[in-house]
């Protein structure tokens, strides 16, 4: 059913690898604990799931924790149905979706920004120039400073989290032009940008390498402090979501996350950690 | 004696399973098809007015898929006519060719490709063909409905191939010494007797093809780009149903964007069912004689 799923598809159990990791006080709490987590839903999540299941794997191997993608949407309906234990969005819940009786444990805040290949000669765009190219109206990189080359346009699919806060808080709801690609992965955003000199295309901050260019946006760079201290304003939570209140093995994963070990699983991987349980 | 008995014995149980498995089975193909009606019907009639439009635009409340759905038309009708051509004369060259060992290593390449997963080509003409539409030939971003068609061809030539294979190969046997000795050349013998012959199998050999090339989703998802758009011409970005499917899926349940995904199915079921009947109408209708 779930044929983005398996395209984005990025299930992988977990063998343990660490066996012999220092034990840490965060872990012992794992002690006593055998069973299966399954963990699906957005795909910014899964380099911070995956470092945290790998140290609690190897700390215990009688738990089992296995982690998959899919989007934002897929997390929140498949933990709604109970399918997963938690579900990943890198949006708040809306509207419609608060009536599932769910949980949401916000742990990290993410940049959205926009990518460009690294040879494109363009260094700063500004909110007007990002929004009349994804509306169609500036086709060629001269008139934003850049070589005489056409642009290419890169999207996301409905079901992002990405997408839809891309087009919130940068767009500001302006209509995409109609014939912007779409692809349906952050991965596969990376790989159609570091192939095309002509493309532009936006992802979550941790993404960006030296694959892809981040040009500043109204003069500010989007990095990993620029995103916590506010000053650039293209920002999300990522969250986990639960059915009902979390109970044993569920709720010593949440409680890692937001262990001082947590928060550098997610520094790690790009993001910025969120102290508190909200 | 006694053990004549029991084999009968056996085998009428054993023809009992069968029969319990065969209708099992039945049941089982049926059921689906029945369930998937049963759930696309709905939306498919009412919602007709809000899906059947051009415009595609979710944020913004518009929900047609009609540009879709001439994607994949295009994309199949396309792909089909070029891989058909290409599928003749390869059939052609397998029957006439005196180089038996070419037509042996063609024979098992083809069966081979019939095998090879899309996403593998996917994959390849993701780092070979559009650099080369992109970077040397200037078409844009690549991501277009030539690329998706060029791999398309690809996938469907096997299945073409070996169907066309499977027609014309017991009639050339049949039919070539007769015609030899009347004084047809080879290339006679398959232009006026063996394709006139079987024209109405090459057909359900060409419907065949052209519904894999509806129903395959990895590729147009990859390689056409997706846009929700009409093409003004063969390399701009296009988006078929199944990969329309894909990208939507995940979406929050009961929403329009979610109810197009079965105005959507039941488009490609009703497509695949009636393509399929037709083909098994004429193969069946013109069976050919087999040699004794």
């Amino acid at each position: 059913m779930m044929l983005k799923t398996c395209f984005v598809c990025l299930i992988t159990t977990f063998t343990l690898l660490t066996s012999n990791s220092l034990i840490a006080d965060e872990l012992s709490a794992f002690d006593e604990m055998s069973g299966q987590l399954n963990i699906a839903g957005g795909t910014a999540h899964i380099p911070v799931m995956k470092k945290a299941a790998r140290q609690i794997m190897g700390h215990n191997p009688s738990i089992r924790i296995t982690i998959a993608g899919g989007g934002s949407g897929v997390g929140v309906q498949q933990v709604a149905k109970g399918l997963v234990n938690i579900g990943n969005s890198g949006r708040a819940l809306k509207n419609k979706e608060m009536g599932l009786g769910l949980n949401s444990y916000a742990f990290a805040i993410d940049g959205v920004a926009v990518i460009i290949h690294p040879d494109n000669r363009v260094d700063d765009l500004s909110q007007q120039q990002i929004i009349e190219i994804y509306q169609g109206k500036i086709t060629n990189w001269q008139e934003v400073g850049g070589q005489d080359r056409q642009i290419h346009l890169f999207s996301r699919d409905e079901a992002s989290g990405t997408r839809s806060v891309f087009s919130k808080r940068l767009l500001k709801g302006a209509q995409l032009a109609e014939n912007a690609n779409i692809v349906p992965s952050n991965g596969a955003m990376k790989t159609a940008i570091s192939q095309d000199v002509g493309a532009i295309g936006y992802s979550s901050v941790g993404y960006i390498d030296e694959m892809v260019k981040a040009p500043t946006y109204n003069q500010i760079k989007p990095s990993q402090a620029a995103c916590a201290s506010g000053e650039y304003p293209v920002v999300r939570r990522l969250y986990m979501n639960t059915k009902g209140v979390p109970s044993g093995l569920t709720q010593a994963f949440i409680d890692y996350i937001y262990s001082p070990e947590g928060a550098k699983h997610i520094q790690a991987s790009g993001y910025i950690p969120l102290d508190a349980k909200l | 004696m006694q053990s004549f008995n029991y084999t009968l014995k056996q085998n009428t149980w054993m023809q009992g399973l069968l029969v319990t498995l065969v209708v099992v089975s039945g049941l089982l193909l049926l059921s689906v098809f029945c369930f998937l009606i049963w759930f696309s019907l709905p939306v498919f009639l009412t919602e007709t007015s809000a899906v059947f439009k051009l415009k595609w635009q979710p944020e913004q409340g518009h929900f047609g898929i009609l540009a879709m759905v001439f994607g994949t038309l295009s994309l199949a009708l396309i792909s089909t006519s070029f891989a058909f051509v290409i599928a003749i004369g390869l059939n052609s060259f397998c029957l006439l060719s005196r180089r038996r060992w070419l037509v042996a290593i063609l024979q098992s390449l083809l069966k081979f490709m019939a095998g090879i997963p899309t996403v593998v080509y996917g994959l390849a003409a993701l780092f070979l063909l559009l650099p080369l539409l992109r970077n040397i030939l200037q078409l844009g971003s690549g991501y277009s409905l030539f690329a998706a068609v060029c791999m398309l061809i690809l996938l469907i030539l096997p299945v073409i191939c070996v169907m066309l294979d499977n027609i014309t190969t017991p009639l050339w046997q049949q039919h070539a010494l007769g015609a030899q000795a009347l004084g047809f050349s080879p290339e006679q013998t398959y232009l006026q007797i063996i394709l006139p012959h079987c024209k109405v199998n090459i057909c359900g050999a060409a419907l065949l093809g052209f519904n894999r090339a509806i129903g395959d989703t990895m590729l147009p998802l990859m390689l056409a780009g997706n846009a929700t758009q009409l093409p003004s011409g063969v390399f701009d970005a296009i988006r078929s149903l199944t990969a329309h499917i894909a990208l939507v899926i995940a979406t929050d349940q009961g929403g329009e964007a979610y109810n197009s995904l079965f105005a959507a199915g039941m488009l490609l079921l009703m497509c695949s069912a009636f393509i399929c009947l037709l083909s098994r109408y004429l193969v069946g209708r013109n069976r050919l004689v087999q040699p004794a």
